[in-house]
């Protein structure tokens, strides 16, 4: 059971690495782990690895993984899924918990400083941090594509996920075919096997 | 230069997000290039990627801070919350769901194969959305050349040599940044309405 302190150790964590989240919530992932699982223990190694890879798969915003290690925070203290309904309520205090935190300075901070930019926007400075940008943000997309690709290293039986990458590209950059079509029939191949 | 269109008020800008959030698997990003900017026409290629490029250098989840900025910009802080919300309340609720049911079927080969598989599509997404906006760039002040060269060298240093993201910004950003600067001329008194 999570005494309340320990919800506001937990709140302070997720608030910390808030700001420095740059690049995406995942990248403060490991920092997370080495607090979370080896030093509090108050989750399992399991639990921390299936809350990434539930998140990478479902739909929004890839920081929804924070709210499954909040949800798994909650669910332990309560006494876990054994503890059934009465483990729910903790659950989501640890949802809005580990949300909160994560969001909130870093919000606050984006909100003013965008507010700010968007004001001076003829400003050259802000022109100029605009279009120095633009070329580099376009390079970050295509090498996540590539990193993700990558992340399969053998060819001999990852060929056809290369196959499937470099059609959904062609579709998307070519076409105005619906995505979820595209998302729907990579899930069916790889259902059947195919890939 | 003006967007084409705008959301209507706070509830179109919670279901705009909210629908777009749902069909975002394995990122929300190129689906908000989809409905924002092609469909919806909220945003032109241009301002897209302006936007893009501060939501990616600001600290916090880069889809979150976009739907802060575009919510913010139309209806002020409640608008930003509007997006923010639509962004994150259903998938929410259906992330929690689907974390009770997966116990019931992670073991299956056919769902992780569908996972697999979605995770494929997903590459080829991020990237096409990548090169489409490569046309947005022939407004760019620093000219094609220098932005392929910038673009280039940024490839190499996250895809291939893996640097950290904050310091591949920081140098090549910020020599970007200081070469865009340069080539800003300050504009002279005639054509200061721009």
């Amino acid at each position: 059971m999570l005494p309340p302190v320990d919800w506001l150790l937990v709140f302070s964590h997720f608030a910390s690495l808030s700001l420095l989240a740059v690049g995406g919530a995942i990248t403060t992932a490991p920092d997370m782990h080495r607090y979370l699982v080896t030093q509090q223990a108050w989750l399992s190694d399991p639990q921390f690895t299936a809350s990434i890879a539930l998140s990478q798969a479902a739909p929004g915003p890839n920081v929804l993984f924070i709210a499954l290690l909040g949800w798994n925070l909650g669910l332990n203290a309560g006494g876990g899924m054994d503890a059934g309904w009465p483990a729910v309520s903790p659950a989501l205090l640890g949802v809005a918990v580990s949300m909160t935190a994560t969001l909130l300075p870093s919000s606050i901070l984006t909100y003013t400083a965008t507010r700010w930019a968007h004001r001076h926007r003829e400003r050259r400075t802000v022109r100029a941090f605009k279009a120095g940008m633009a070329p580099i943000v376009i390079a970050l997309l295509i090498a996540t594509g590539w990193l993700l690709t990558a992340a399969h290293d053998q060819p001999a039986s990852d060929w056809p996920l290369y196959l499937l990458t470099l059609a959904a590209g062609l579709l998307v950059w070519r076409t105005r075919i619906h995505l979820l079509w595209l998302i729907g029939a990579g899930a069916v191949l790889g259902a059947v096997g195919w890939i | 230069m003006l967007p084409p269109a705008a959301p209507a008020n706070r509830r179109d800008l919670f279901w705009s997000f909210t629908w777009l959030a749902l069909q975002g698997f394995g990122g929300v990003l190129a689906v908000v290039q989809r409905e924002l900017v092609e469909k919806k026409r909220w945003l032109t290629q241009e301002q897209f990627l302006e936007d893009w490029a501060v939501a990616q250098v600001m600290p916090g989840p880069n889809v979150v801070n976009l739907s802060l900025m575009i919510g913010g910009r139309h209806f002020g802080w409640t608008g930003a919350l509007a997006a923010l919300a639509g962004m994150l309340c259903a998938p929410l609720l259906l992330l929690l769901v689907v974390a009770a049911l997966y116990g019931t079927v992670a073991d299956t080969a056919a769902a992780q194969g569908a996972l697999r598989g979605m995770g494929a599509v997903a590459a080829g997404l991020i990237a096409a959305t990548g090169i489409k906006l490569i046309a947005a760039l022939s407004k760019n002040p620093m000219g094609m050349g220098v932005c392929a060269s910038l673009a280039g060298v940024t490839f190499v240093a996250i895809a291939l040599l893996r640097l950290p993201l904050v310091s591949v910004l920081a140098v090549v950003g910020g020599v970007a940044c200081v070469w865009a600067w340069h080539r800003l001329a300050p504009p002279s008194p005639n054509e200061g309405n721009r």
